[in-house]
């Protein structure tokens, strides 16, 4: 570790804190229907959109027909993904003559960018096309986005409204999220990483006359090898800044290319770099500042806030101190840091970002449920590799994803106020609402869906050789980290991996496609009834045995809720994986 | 019931045309005008002849070239088929190509230690540097076989040196396809 990686890290969560309350206040007003700068442009494109599609903005909907329109619009969405990839052929801006998609990878994918989750089955540059990419993948960056902003905005109005049956309207407050927060920031957002170098062009793949022509030997469908020489590069191009701009500001992840942002094209440079990151936690650190301004309890979304951030900075020291470590089984290698490198642990990684910018990414990325990689978390050494897959277990609830990292906490906050008032025998309530039997009993059904779909399908993986063990492209307690890192990622909605794994087959498609879609729409029903639920209770007055919600005892109570649910649950598995790998390494042993 | 899932269908429509259509329309517009070489990625053409893209490896192997990194795409920097190694710490496969990789650059630096990105593959297998202790490793060699001191070698090296960006980001670097075109102009190699 350097002095330098720190001094970036630093910088990095400056900038997020000082961008969070001008960002927080101005989404407030959006979604409050304020007055803001924007309305000239938008106002009109947004009565528009419901003049079009015959919504009534005025209409305010009980939590359960939020719920059932944002099911309908994510199914209805979701086919149409699905109907495009397996129509790719035969539609324009295919330069490449790729086929259509596969039924299951189809699905799969579908599933996948629906659920803001990401998670790629597939390797992009060989089976999406230009307009699938935009049409569909991009779109759903945009809408997954917006979705879980609505959601979020639902359960902060749920707390803040008193005897109310509803909670808004779920067009309006998608739409609102998606013009006047999403649209904007990415269009300025998309040509500054095209000022780095990030492509946007529609080109066919160029083909480059290599420098050294190239021998290579290939393998024979006959098993025989023949060597051939290889003189021409093709290199990959397309619209890729205006959806890498949504892929990381809406905390979806999905690359353009099959190395995402480790691919030079879609992250050339340390400042493309820190946009990136800085743009993950961006609207999750806002939004704090946004429930603390429509609950009318500024320092309570601040106090919600400090927890994440010292979730975070613990994760990122973790991970930053593994992966500054030297493999012990290579040698002959220099792996020291000094100022000709970063040294440390180099495999997958780039080096424009070595370690330090490599760590804090994977541990952005996961904090948020981003998912997005600038190196290969598969090759992390095990405890580096360790902090991501730990992130994701604890719900993404550091910063976590857009609107869904906030309103995961606030399930955390409602445990948290019922433990304390288990603790001092008093009736638990959480900024004036009572806490009762249903509204717990609905958050332990969202933390207990998580991990029975995490564990659940990993033991099923493990327990079938041909189906889930034959994917595996790492032995040992690696291996079963490969495969427990999939069904985290996919039921956090996650999607970075350990990427070694062959995810592009029929049984990983269809489970993965079902963690995915348990990950996202199970939860979010308990999560809005709870909404609804609070939105019906009566203020109660603070009285002295009302737990405060703004004080650092809260924020050291709600780390510890965190982690203790996280660590309860989720210790046997890990220790299994990447613990015993750890200690296996050290011990000298290769698998 | 009937109602919303029309609604559901025709906002489908409307936002996929603002959203899927006409914004990446727009923004490749202003960025082929604003920046139109970086959207275009940054290719290199010698003599009309396109030779690569500055923000793309390519494999080097030929002792009179600097190599670059170990790579995972295809069979070695296939721009159209991005990939990482994806082995694990403890992978054997990783420790024994490890190993291979470094007796073959000990030929020329018996006893001495090799970088380590010098032999592992990037996380893209499509990266266009390698560390500058990386390039100072392979000094004498290229040296050597190009018949130039060492010292001049050491300049050019420096000369595609990129420090931290804005001064404390990211990572110093060496871009290898720049150097390597360079030094077939300085100095071809004798055949």
């Amino acid at each position: 570790m350097t002095a330098n990686g720190w001094f970036q890290v630093f910088f990095f969560f400056a900038l997020v804190l000082v961008c969070a309350k001008p960002l927080g206040l101005y989404m407030a007003r959006v979604f409050e229907r304020e007055h803001t700068w924007a309305d000239v442009i938008f106002r009109p494109l947004e009565r528009l959109v419901y003049r079009l599609t015959g919504i009534d903005e005025t209409h305010e909907m009980a939590w359960t027909e939020y719920a059932v329109v944002m099911l309908l619009f994510s199914l209805v969405s979701m086919l149409a993904t699905y109907a495009i990839e397996r129509l790719q052929q035969w539609l324009p801006l295919n330069p490449q003559h790729l086929a259509s998609v596969a039924p299951d990878l189809a699905l799969n994918t579908a599933a996948s960018f629906s659920t803001n989750t990401n998670w790629q089955s597939y390797v992009p540059e060989t089976t999406m096309s230009y307009l699938t990419q935009m049409l569909t993948l991009a779109y759903h960056n945009f809408f997954s986005a917006a979705v879980g902003m609505a959601l979020a905005v639902a359960l902060i109005r749920g707390i803040s409204r008193r005897e109310s049956k509803t909670l808004g309207n779920f067009w309006v407050d998608a739409t609102r999220a998606s013009l006047w927060v999403l649209l904007p920031g990415c269009l300025i957002y998309a040509l500054l990483l095209v000022s780095q170098g990030v492509v946007q062009n529609f080109r066919p793949y160029d083909q480059a006359k290599l420098v050294q022509a190239q021998t290579t030997t290939v393998t024979g469908s006959d098993g025989k090898t023949t060597t051939q020489t290889v003189t021409t590069q093709s290199i990959a191009q397309g619209p890729v800044a205006s959806q890498e701009a949504i892929k990381m500001l809406g905390t979806n992840g999905g690359g353009f290319f099959n190395t995402n942002s480790a691919h030079p094209f879609e992250n050339p440079t340390p400042l493309s770099n820190l946009m990136q990151m800085f743009s993950i936690f961006l609207i999750p650190a806002g939004l704090t500042v946004t429930l603390g301004r429509m609950t009318r309890a500024p320092k309570h979304g601040w106090a919600v806030f400090a927890a994440m951030a010292a979730l975070f900075l613990v994760g990122v020291f973790v991970a930053y101190y593994a992966e500054a470590q030297a493999n012990p089984l290579l040698h002959s290698v220099d792996q020291h840091v000094s100022t000709m490198q970063s040294g440390g642990n180099m495999e997958g990684k780039e080096v424009r970002f070595g370690i330090a910018n490599s760590a804090l990414f994977a541990t952005v990325t996961t904090d948020a449920s981003c998912g997005a990689v600038n190196s290969m978390h598969d090759s992390f050494m095990p405890l580096g590799g360790l902090v991501p897959m730990v992130n994701i277990m604890l719900g993404e609830v550091i910063f976590g994803g857009v609107g869904a990292g906030l309103y995961g906490m606030l399930i955390f906050v409602v445990l948290a106020v019922f433990i304390a008032g288990l603790m001092v025998g008093r009736t638990p309530e959480y900024l004036g609402k009572k806490i009762e039997s249903y509204d717990v009993k609905m958050a332990m059904l969202y933390v207990l869906i998580f991990p029975l779909s995490i564990l659940g399908f990993s033991a099923v993986s493990l327990m079938m050789p041909q189906l889930g063990l034959s994917s595996l492209a790492n032995n040992g307690p690696h291996g079963l980290s490969e495969i427990l890192y999939a069904y985290t990622s996919a039921t956090g909605n996650n999607g970075s991996g350990f990427a070694g794994i062959n995810a592009n087959t029929h049984w990983y498609n269809l489970s993965l496609a079902a963690a995915m879609l348990i990950g996202r729409f199970l939860m979010i029903v308990p999560m809005l009834a709870i909404a609804g639920s609070l939105a019906k209770k009566k203020l109660v007055p603070p009285s002295p045995g009302t737990f405060p919600v703004h004080t650092p005892l809260f924020t050291v109570l709600l780390v510890g809720v965190v982690l203790i649910v996280g660590a309860l649950t989720f210790f046997p598995a890990i220790s299994l994986g990447p613990i015993l790998e750890h200690l296996m390494m050290h011990a000298g042993k290769s698998f | 019931m009937r109602r919303n899932v029309i609604t559901a269908v025709l906002y489908t429509v409307v936002t996929t045309v603002l959203f899927g259509l006409i914004y990446p329309f727009v923004v490749t517009g202003l960025a082929q005008v604003l920046f139109h070489d970086k959207a275009n990625g940054q290719l290199l053409y010698q003599g009309g002849q396109l030779v690569g893209s500055r923000l793309i490896g390519q494999l080097f192997t030929a002792p009179q070239y600097f190599h670059s990194r170990p790579s995972e795409a295809g069979n070695g920097y296939d721009a159209a088929n991005s990939s990482g190694s994806n082995l694990g710490p403890t992978n054997k496969k990783l420790v024994d190509r490890v190993a291979g990789d470094v007796a073959a650059l000990q030929v020329d630096h018996p006893g001495t230690n090799v970088p380590i990105d010098l032999v592992t593959a990037s996380g893209s297998g499509l990266d266009p540097h390698v560390t500058p202790a990386g390039a100072e490793f392979q000094v004498a060699r290229v040296a050597r076989e190009r018949h130039m001191s060492e010292d001049t070698v050491r300049r050019l090296v420096a000369q595609h040196t990129e420090g931290r960006q804005l001064g404390f980001l990211g990572e110093p670097r060496v871009n290898v396809l720049m150097l390597n075109l360079d030094l077939d102009q300085v100095a071809p190699a004798l055949k």
